[in-house]
C-alpha cells in the first residue's frame, strides 16, 4: 500500500478498532476526515448537535458494552462535546471523541474556530491527546480505545490538527498498547478476599450494595451466584439497576434519596456492607456521617481512589468486579447458605409496611407512576429503558423491573437533562433488534429534541414516553418542599409546544394521552409503530411528588414515605 | 495550618503533564505549597517534587496515580528525607551594614552573587529550615527581593545499604 493521508489513517485506525458506528457532525477542521469517512467500513450517523452525538456515543456504549465514538470539528464542535464527556466521566462510560483542530501553525493564534480543546476537556476526560505528527494517529487511537475500555472505563478525546489530517504517511498497524503509567489492578488480592469472606460469614445483617461497576465488569452472573450462596439482600444503585434481576427475591431495589424504604433502611441497620462497584455517592448515603452507622465495610472497586474517599472500609479490595465476585464465590465454596432468618423477617416487614405506592383515580389526573407501570407491563421483556433527569427518572428506576444488565441507561452522576433522546438513539443504533424506550420529561425533552430528526432521518425507531407535567417537576418538588411553594421559573406550560404535532414535524409519529382510559391504547400504538420514531405524550399530574424521599444532606434514618410524613 | 508533605512524582515528559497535575490539585481542592520539576534519571521521564498541604494525602496520591502520565509516586519520609531548596535573596546593605550582612551570610554559606551600592544578592542552598532561619535574621536589614526554587527531595538510602553518613 502506498502513501495515505492522516485522515485516511484515522478512518483506518477506527476500523482497526472494529468500530461499527460513529456519531458526529463535520466542520472545517475535521473535513479532511469526513471525505474518507464516506467509504469507511462503519456507519456514521449525522447528529443535529454535537451534544447529541456525544450522548449517542454514550447510549451506544451503555447498550453494547463497546466503545462509543463521537466526531466533531474544532472550536464550537468540540465545546459542544464537553457535557457528554463530563457525563461519561462521572458514569464511567467508555467513549472516544475525535475532534478536528486548526492547523498546527495556527494553534495559539486565536485562529477561526480555535478552542483549546485539550485544555477545556482535561478535567472532563479520563485522558486526552493532541496529535502532533501524522505517524502518531494510529497508535494514539489505539491507546485511546484501550484507556476508554479498560480499568475504570471513561471518555478519551483525541484532538487532531487539520494539517496533520492532510499530511501523508505509510500506514503501519499500531503496536500493542504499553503505557508505563497505566496498569490497572484487575486481580484481587487473595488475602483481601479471604478477609472479606470471613466478615461475611460472621455477619448477622449483611447487605450487598452494588452499582454501575458490576455492569461495566460484566459481573451480573457472578453477583447473582454470590447472592444465592450467601443469601444476602442486594441493593442496586441508580447506576446498577439490572445488575441483578429485580425478580430475584434477594433484590431490594434502589437505595438513597428516592430509594425504596427497605433498601435504604437495610443499609442503615446493616452490620456489614459488601460494597462492589459503587462510590458511596451522596445520593445514596445522605449525610455520610450518619450513613450505615453499625456497618463494617468491605469495599471492592477497580478504582483505588474510590476506596476510602467517602468511607474508610475494614476490607479494601482493588480489582475487577467480576474477578472479585468469582474469587469470593470460590472462596465461599460449599459453606452452607445462611438463613439470616431474623434479618430477612425484618426486611420483609419493611417491604410490606412501606412499599412503593400511588393512587390512580379512574377519573382523576393521570399519575406518572401509573403510566410507567402500564408501559413496563406491555413493553418487551428485553426492552432497553433510557431516562432523562428529574422526577420521571426516579419513577422509571423505581417502577420498572429490570431483569438484566445494560437494560437501564441514564445519566446518574452528572444528572444531564437532555440525555434520554440522543442516548436512546445511540442504544438503538447499537442494538437495532431491541425495543428502546426513552422515558423523558418535558423539560429534558426540549433540550435535545432536535435529535428526533436524526432518528427519523436515519430510521432509528426509538420510542419516547414523554411525561408532560408542564414543569421542571423535580425543581417544582423542591420548591414546594423547601421554598414555600414559590415556583420560580419551573413552570413550562402544558400546551407549549404541541408535542404530537412537533413530533410529526420532526418525522416521528405523535400520540397523546390525557385521561386514564386513553393510556393503554396509546401505549399499544406506541409499541406497535416500528417504521419511525414515536413520541407518546402523557399529560400527567404536575403536583405528584417522588417518594420515598430523604431530604438532601439529611440522615438516611429519616425517610419520608409520602406527603403525610412532611 | 495543615502539615506539609512531600511527594516525589515520576511523570512521562509529555506536553501538558504539568497542567494535568496542577488542574487535578485545583479540582480536588488540594493545596500546592511548591512544585519543582526537571528531567529525571530515566530518559523520557521528569521528576516533580510537590510539597502539599492536604489532610488527605492518600487521596492525593490515588488521584495523582489516575493520571495516565504519572508513572510512580514516592512519599518522602518526614524528617529524614534529603530536602533542599535554592534561594536568591537581595538584602538592603549600604556601606554601614555591609560587613555585618556578609558575616551573617557566611555563617549560612550564602554566596554573594551580585553586589550593588545599596544591596547585596545572595544565593543560598539548603534545607527549608535553614533558608527560613537565614531569612529571619536578615529581614531586619530590609528584604528587597526574594525567589525560591521550590523544594526538591530524595529519600535516603535504606540503612543497610548506606556507606557513610554525609550531609
Ligand atoms: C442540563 C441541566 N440543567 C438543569 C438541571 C437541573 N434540573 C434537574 S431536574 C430538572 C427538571 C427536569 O424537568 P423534566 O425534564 O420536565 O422532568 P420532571 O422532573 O418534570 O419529571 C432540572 C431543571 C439539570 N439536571 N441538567
Ligand atoms: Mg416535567
Amino acid at each position: 500500500m502506498g502513501m495515505i493521508t492522516g485522515a485516511e489513517a484515522l478512518i483506518k485506525a477506527l476500523e482497526y478498532q472494529e468500530v461499527d458506528t460513529a456519531f458526529g457532525i463535520p466542520g472545517g477542521a475535521i473535513l479532511p476526515a469526513y471525505d474518507p469517512l464516506l467509504d469507511a467500513g462503519f456507519r456514521h450517523i449525522l447528529a443535529r448537535h454535537e451534544q447529541g452525538a456525544g450522548h449517542m456515543a454514550e447510549g451506544y456504549a451503555w447498550a453494547t458494552g463497546k466503545v462509543g465514538v463521537a466526531i466533531a470539528t474544532s472550536g464550537p464542535g468540540a465545546t459542544n462535546l464537553v457535557t457528554p464527556l463530563a457525563d461519561a466521566l462521572m458514569d464511567s462510560v467508555p467513549i472516544v471523541a475525535i475532534t478536528g483542530q486548526v492547523p498546527t501553525y495556527a494553534v495559539g493564534n486565536d485562529a477561526f474556530q480555535e478552542a483549546h480543546t485539550t485544555g477545556i476537556t482535561m478535567p472532563a476526560t479520563k485522558h486526552n491527546y493532541f496529535v502532533n505528527h501524522v505517524e502518531e494517529i494510529a497508535q494514539t487511537v489505539a491507546e485511546a480505545f484501550h484507556l476508554a475500555s479498560t480499568g475504570r472505563p471513561g471518555p478519551v478525546l483525541v484532538d487532531i490538527p487539520k494539517d496533520v489530517l492532510n499530511a501523508r504517511l505509510l500506514w503501519k498497524d499500531p503496536e500493542p498498547v504499553a503505557m508505563p503509567g497505566y496498569r490497572p489492578t484487575v486481580s484481587p488480592h487473595p488475602r483481601r478476599v479471604r478477609e472479606a469472606i470471613r466478615l461475611i460469614e460472621s455477619a448477622e445483617r449483611p447487605v450487598l450494595y452494588v452499582g454501575g461497576g458490576i455492569i461495566k465488569a460484566g459481573a451480573g452472573e457472578a453477583l447473582t451466584a454470590f447472592a444465592a450462596k450467601t443469601n444476602m439482600p442486594v441493593i442496586t444503585t441508580l447506576m446498577g439497576r439490572g445488575a441483578i434481576s429485580d425478580n430475584n427475591p434477594n433484590t431490594l431495589g434502589m437505595p438513597g434519596m428516592h430509594g425504596l424504604y427497605a433498601a435504604t433502611t437495610a443499609m442503615q441497620k446493616a452490620d456489614l456492607l459488601v460494597a462492589i462497584g459503587v462510590r458511596f455517592d451522596d445520593r445514596v448515603t445522605g449525610d455520610p456521617d450518619a450513613f450505615a452507622p453499625f456497618a463494617k465495610v468491605i469495599h471492592a472497586d477497580i478504582d483505588p481512589a474510590e476506596i476510602g474517599k467517602v468511607r474508610v472500609p475494614e476490607v479494601p479490595i482493588v480489582g475487577d468486579a467480576r474477578l472479585i465476585l468469582e474469587a469470593m464465590c470460590e472462596r465461599w465454596g460449599d459453606t452452607p447458605t445462611p438463613e439470616l432468618e431474623k434479618w430477612w423477617t425484618t426486611i420483609r416487614t419493611w417491604q410490606e409496611r412501606y412499599p412503593l405506592r400511588f393512587e390512580q383515580q379512574s377519573d382523576g389526573p393521570l399519575k406518572p407512576q401509573h403510566v410507567i407501570s402500564r408501559l413496563r407491563d406491555r413493553a418487551d421483556d428485553d426492552a432497553i429503558v433510557v431516562s432523562g433527569v428529574g422526577q420521571h427518572q426516579m419513577w422509571a428506576s423505581q417502577y420498572w423491573r429490570f431483569d438484566q444488565p445494560r437494560h437501564w441507561i441514564n445519566s446518574g452522576g452528572l444528572g444531564t437533562m437532555g440525555f434520554a433522546v440522543p442516548a436512546a438513539i445511540g442504544a438503538k443504533a447499537g442494538m437495532p433488534d431491541q425495543q428502546v424506550i426513552a422515558v423523558d420529561g418535558d423539560g429534558c425533552f426540549q433540550m435535545t429534541v432536535q435529535e428526533l430528526i436524526t432518528a427519523a432521518y436515519e430510521r432509528i425507531p426509538i420510542k419516547v414516553a414523554l411525561f408532560n407535567n408542564a414543569a421542571h417537576g423535580m425543581v417544582r418538588q423542591w420548591q414546594r418542599l423547601f421554598y414555600n411553594e414559590r415556583f420560580s421559573s419551573s413552570d413550562l406550560g402544558q400546551e407549549l409546544p404541541d408535542y404530537p404535532k412537533l413530533a410529526e414535524a420532526l418525522g416521528c409519529a405523535g400520540l397523546r394521552a390525557t385521561r386514564v382510559d386513553e393510556v393503554d391504547q396509546v401505549i399499544e400504538t406506541m409499541l406497535e409503530i416500528d417504521d419511525r420514531p414515536v413520541v407518546a405524550e402523557f399529560v400527567v399530574d404536575r403536583d405528584e411528588m417522588v417518594f420515598p424521599m430523604v431530604p438532601a444532606g439529611g440522615s438516611n434514618d429519616i425517610v419520608l414515605n409520602g406527603p403525610e410524613d412532611l | 495550618m495543615t502539615e506539609q508533605q512531600v511527594l516525589s512524582v515520576l511523570v512521562e515528559n509529555k506536553p501538558g503533564v504539568l497542567a494535568r497535575v496542577s488542574s487535578l490539585f485545583a479540582r480536588r481542592g488540594f493545596n500546592i505549597h511548591s512544585l519543582a520539576v526537571g528531567p529525571a534519571a530515566e530518559p523520557g521521564l521528569s521528576k516533580m517534587t510537590i510539597v502539599v498541604e492536604a489532610p488527605e494525602l492518600e487521596q492525593v496520591k490515588k488521584q495523582l496515580h489516575k493520571l495516565v502520565n504519572v508513572v510512580k509516586i514516592t512519599e518522602m519520609d518526614a524528617g529524614s528525607a534529603i530536602e533542599r531548596e535554592i534561594m536568591l535573596v537581595r538584602v538592603r546593605a549600604g556601606a554601614r551594614q555591609r560587613s555585618e550582612v556578609l558575616q551573617l551570610a557566611a555563617i549560612f554559606r550564602a554566596t554573594p552573587v551580585d553586589v550593588g551600592v545599596d544591596s547585596i544578592t545572595f544565593m543560598v542552598t539548603g534545607s527549608p529550615a535553614k533558608l527560613n532561619d537565614l531569612l529571619e535574621l536578615i529581614r531586619p536589614f530590609g528584604l528587597v527581593d526574594l525567589v525560591k526554587s521550590g523544594r526538591i527531595a530524595l529519600n535516603r538510602e535504606p540503612k543497610a545499604r548506606k556507606l557513610r553518613a554525609v550531609g
